[in-house]
């Protein structure tokens, strides 16, 4: 039996709008374990507020209701800001979808890396800018030398997610909640960046979150799926059957992938019944 | 006949020990009616090639034609008439305080169209959006709906090359399949000509008749889908790509 690292019960997310309380996530339970566990769904889905709500980075006015989010056996839900932050990027690391907003654009690469390092690390300038270097190369960044020198802007939208990841590593934590972080890259280099936080579960012994849109990404790379759908639950499987999944959202996602082996003239276009959004949300607990 | 012909372009950026090349040597032509594929891993150079074409990458050097015509270094007007692009991010190429009536009613008097209130709800419903979107903000579309808008906007002045940089990558794999259907059903109906950027194997392999594979800012191997379907690479760099999205 696998030790639970993290168990999320009964969690809710609200927003309060003018037109009365929208919620984004509607009464999911799940455990993970030292597994990959995957969370696919298309954007609006409550995939993403999944992930930022077990950090409790839902600012006012948006709700987090859950009857507990438990790191380690301790609620998180009754910590102390403070002590959140102790939990934030030392114990539970997030890598979120867009590098643009994540990084500083008036700050150089390096600069950035190195205060991330010497937050975590006791280490002098020089010292943590070997590091700097070190871990550009770990995440196949060529020429991290001139990386470490230029600016945001000055990066692709796939170097900017390697330099976020390369960041994320620095604290080992325990649990990763990575928000969409390979869609920005193309396939050579997203199979990279996979295989690197492949290396942290197993070697670790870490778990993984993995927020994604891609079927097939998750399928092949994660141990256990969540499907989500306006904010539910809608179908649990193990990822290798994911391909023989039966609910029809879930069929839908697959069917409108254009595929090389398989050319079609018109992909086909989801319908969504109504009734897959008010089913109950289905439990991924072990 | 070629619709867009590149000969020995090179583009680069920065100077001195920042220097970046970002494409060199690339050369490809593409006919009229014909939809091509450019793929790479990010940094190899495809989009700067897009970008180099309409003018928004002005360090460049080499041959761009467009219907037989070379391009110096300003652009008439009757170039961005004929040549459009659709960007990647629908979230930031459309203007936040400007509803889609002013987006597309400023496209098309910059083009010196007159009919602008008639034209502009065929836009709509050519892209499948319709009346009611037509005074919405863009906080108020989806992204799905965003990159309809950007397309809208693109055919606007009637071009006959419609360069598509990711244009499906930011959104989510049900909305990718409508706007792919919508865009081969724009080719057929209006006879453009795409030159589409993506990183995607299988969404190149839908909706291109040939493509180049890109490494480094250099094209490595140009091929046709039906090789391409074929795993019949002969570049080991697109060999690798082939295997990597399988």
């Amino acid at each position: 039996m696998m030790d639970t690292l993290l168990d999320v019960e009964n969690l809710w997310v609200r927003f309060p709008t003018r037109q009365g309380v929208f919620d984004a996530v509607r009464g999911v339970s799940f455990t993970l374990g030292r597994e990959r566990l995957g969370i696919v769904g298309e954007s609006g889905s409550g995939k993403s507020m999944t992930g930022r709500a077990i950090l409790r980075l839902i600012r006012s006015p948006g709700i987090v209701e859950a009857d507990h989010i438990k790191l380690d056996g301790v609620d998180l839900l009754q910590k102390s800001e403070k002590e959140m932050r102790e939990v934030r990027g030392e114990r539970i690391s997030m890598v979120m979808q867009d590098p643009k907003f994540s990084l500083n654009p008036v700050m150089t690469i390096g600069d950035q890396i190195i205060e991330a390092y010497r937050l975590h690390n006791k280490a002098s300038k020089s010292e943590a800018w070997g590091k700097a270097l070190e871990m550009l190369e770990a995440v196949s960044i060529r020429n991290p030398e001139r990386v470490m020198r230029a600016y945001p802007h000055e990066m692709s939208g796939g170097m900017g997610q390697r330099i976020m990841i390369a960041m994320m590593l620095i604290p080992n934590p325990e649990i990763l909640i990575a928000d969409e972080p390979t869609s920005a890259l193309d396939v050579s280099v997203q199979r990279q960046v996979l295989d690197i936080m492949d290396k942290l579960v197993k070697e670790r012994g870490m778990g993984l979150i993995f927020i994604s849109h891609d079927l097939n990404l998750v399928a092949d790379f994660c141990d256990r799926v969540l499907i989500m759908y306006a904010g539910r639950i809608v179908e649990v499987c193990d990822a290798d059957k994911l391909h023989d999944a039966q609910h029809p959202y879930t069929r839908g996602l697959l069917n409108s992938l254009p595929r090389l082996d398989a050319p079609r003239a018109r992909l086909d276009v989801l319908s969504r019944d109504p009734e897959w959004s008010e089913a109950p949300s289905v439990s991924g607990r072990i | 006949m070629s619709m867009l012909e590149i000969e020995g372009l090179n583009v680069w950026f920065g100077r001195d020990r920042d220097r970046v090349d970002a494409v060199k040597q690339a050369s490809f032509n593409v006919g009229a009616g014909e939809s091509f594929g450019l793929v790479g891993e990010s940094g190899s150079g495809k989009s700067t090639i897009l970008r180099a074409i309409t003018g928004l990458a002005p360090t460049w050097s080499g041959r761009i034609a467009v219907g037989g015509m070379a391009i110096g270094r300003s652009r008439p007007k009757q170039f961005y008439k004929k040549v459009q692009m659709v960007f990647q991010d629908p979230y930031a190429s459309l203007h936040p305080r400007h509803s889609v009536d002013a987006v597309l009613g400023e496209t098309l008097h910059l083009h010196g169209f007159n009919d602008i209130d008639a034209r502009v709800v065929k836009l709509l419903d050519d892209v499948g959006l319709g009346q009611k979107f037509r005074f919405r903000y863009p906080h108020q579309l989806s992204g799905g709906q965003r990159q309809r808008v950007a397309i809208a906007r693109a055919l606007a002045p009637e071009p006959e090359l419609l360069l598509l940089d990711e244009p499906t990558s930011a959104l989510d794999v049900s909305v990718q399949a409508e706007i792919l259907n919508l865009l081969a059903d724009l080719r057929q109906e209006h006879g453009l000509t795409y030159l589409m950027v993506s990183h995607d194997l299988s969404v190149v392999g839908h909706m291109c008749d040939r493509l180049a594979v890109m490494k480094d800012g250099e094209i490595v191997e140009i091929m046709d889908v039906a090789a391409l379907r074929a795993m019949q690479a002969t570049h080991p760099y697109s060999q690798h790509l082939l295997q990597a999205s399988v």
